[in-house]
């Protein structure tokens, strides 16, 4: 992992209350897609780092790119970031999607709810550079709406079939990614989503239902982001080998899950 | 002029004042890549129990101005793991172990003390009598000054290696803990810990923590800590181990001009994994700047 101040070389504003920034740090050498790293805040009574999933990394230029939604004083500090501001970055940490598993399957699924669908672009790249033909990939994105901002809609059309949904039915199957999925999508032997708690639960249950395997990744308050202080788990199926009782740590064995191992 | 660091309690050589507070450094193991384990005063292990504990429903930790609430409810792996595992991977460190000992009941203390009876890794045990988080045991025998004085006469009945008890800040009177420490036989006391506290989340209508209350820490709490330092290590003889918000060499020095004679770094550690090799050297440093020799002089300098 990388503990260093990370220069921000470019911040954007993508829709209301969403932002993309990058950065240039030596985590863009080494991170995986579904990997996340702790951003520290300015402030010196704001002192944890706040956990934010990689979109994008460019080994090259040595950027790693993240977006999010601002939802407090960490986010939205870093939302006001200009170029040249340099921020706290540790990471990459967690264990990524295991883009490996995808390699054999012929109709992968990706499920993004809302301020989800970040980590999921950096994937759809990544399966694209193994060699996965666009054919083969669906996206699902789920939208509050088109006047919120369908921010990185255009960028996963570059890479794959995009089904869209929305809460207010103003663009895409009127409802959730599940009622999408349920109208529009009629293959899939592979699943990586990342959204909201109820939608993990409701792609989990579908997953379950049809056999497929469904990688999820979840989030949860974090203090120390590299598993010493226990304050992220999740409760697992089975005693986990780490904590030897039934409690994963999302931000060491997870954040990403086979849908079946995690009692959500 | 180089500065002498070390600092002995309780006849152990510590080769300088820092280490972590309990439960902010798992074992060490995941801030070993971030900070040189050798270079510690001590690595102070997470609590362990005889049993493994499952801890608290989440979420378990939450932000707060100047610091941070917390109630994992001490999840360990138990005793067998921790000595095959956390205590194997410390062998190969050269600084002191201390292992921090949690339980419901007194047995369970005892087993856990025991077990480590024999395990010459381990240099000194921490009793965590003030756990916050915890619904039964933990800080009940910490905020009752009889019980705590016979827990501790208990442990060191069983202890092979010297004793710290740990105490709670959670009390209307921190001193007459101290004596029931010392009274029961601690070798040392440390403190604090968490100070109770309560977030609620008005647009959730809910507890920022599903336990609904939690342990405070970090800067926030820090000038209430050097007050108890200086209450407790006035009212005993043992020597006592300071901690609560220290970010730096300033912070630590203050703590021993208190009373202390070492210190712990906790929440800091998240914030910067680096962040006890920077205090040492801000101890330092500050030693250098202000002519001190050894920093064991300025132990309960300020009376």
């Amino acid at each position: 992992m990388i503990n260093e101040k990370a220069v921000v070389t470019e911040n954007k504003k993508l829709a209301e209350g969403v932002f993309s920034t990058v950065f240039r740090t030596e985590a863009a050498g080494i991170c995986k897609a579904g990997q996340f790293v702790m951003v520290g805040t300015g402030s010196d009574s704001r002192l944890l780092k706040r956990p934010i999933s990689i979109s994008g990394a460019d080994p090259v230029s040595g950027e790693i790119r993240l977006v999010y939604r601002t939802v407090g004083y960490g986010t939205t500090e870093l939302s006001l970031s200009k170029e040249g501001d340099s921020f706290d970055i540790l990471g990459p940490a967690g264990n990524g999607f295991p883009v490996e598993k995808a390699a054999d399957r012929q109709h992968i699924l990706l499920v993004a709810g809302g301020i989800g669908a970040p980590p999921l672009l950096y994937l759809v790249r990544e399966l694209k550079k193994q060699g996965i033909d666009r054919d083969r990939i669906t996206a699902v994105l789920g939208y509050r709406g088109e006047k919120y901002g369908l921010f990185l809609k255009d960028e996963f059309e570059n890479e794959a079939n995009v089904v869209l949904s929305s809460d207010d039915g103003s663009v895409g199957v009127h409802g959730t990614v599940m009622d999408a999925i349920g109208e529009k999508v009629t293959e899939a032997d592979m699943i990586f989503a990342c959204g909201p708690l109820g939608m993990l639960k409701a792609v989990k249950g579908y997953a379950l239902e049809k056999g497929i395997p469904a990688y999820i990744s979840l989030e949860e308050k974090m203090a120390c982001g590299v598993g010493a202080c226990l304050g992220c788990i999740v409760k697992t199926a089975g005693v986990d080998s780490h904590s030897h009782v039934n409690n994963a740590r999302i931000c060491t064995e997870g954040p990403v899950f086979e849908a079946s191992e995690v009692m959500i | 002029m180089s500065v002498d660091l070390s600092v002995n309690i309780a006849g152990v050589t510590f080769k300088n004042p820092v280490m972590d507070a309990s439960g902010t450094f798992g074992s060490g193991m995941e801030y070993s890549e971030f900070t040189d384990l050798n270079k510690l005063g001590a690595v102070v292990t997470k609590g362990v129990s005889d049993v493994p504990w499952e801890g608290n429903p989440t979420p378990r930790i939450a932000e707060t101005p100047s610091g941070m609430m917390n109630a994992i409810g001490l999840q360990n792996p138990g005793i067998d793991v921790f000595i095959e595992r956390d205590l194997k991977f410390l062998e190969d460190f050269d600084t002191n172990v201390i292992v921090n000992v949690c339980g419901h009941r007194e047995e369970e203390y005892l087993t856990v003390v025991e077990r480590l009876a024999d395990r010459k890794r381990v240099q000194m045990l921490e009793i965590n009598v003030s756990c916050p988080n915890v619904k039964t045991g933990g800080i009940a025998f910490g905020t009752d000054a009889g019980m705590l004085e016979h827990i501790t006469s208990e442990i060191k009945k069983k202890a092979a290696q010297p004793v710290i008890m740990k105490l709670s800040p959670n009390v209307t009177d921190i001193a007459e803990m101290g004596r029931a420490a010392e009274a029961g036989g601690a070798d040392a006391i440390s403190l604090i810990n968490t100070l109770m506290a309560m977030k609620i989340d008005i647009y959730k209508r809910d507890f920022a923590i599903a336990n609904k209350t939690g342990g405070l820490s970090g800067p926030a709490i820090r000038p209430v800590a050097v007050r108890m330092v200086y209450d407790v290590s006035h009212a005993v003889k043992v020597p006592v181990i300071g901690m609560g918000g220290i970010t730096s060499g300033e912070d630590a020095i203050e703590f021993m001009m208190a009373g202390a004679s070492a210190v712990a770094v906790g929440m800091y550690n998240f914030h910067d994994p680096g962040a006890m090799l920077k205090v040492i050297k801000g101890i330092e440093d500050f030693c250098e700047k202000t002519g001190v020799k050894a920093v064991n002089e300025i132990i309960g300098c300020v009376g």
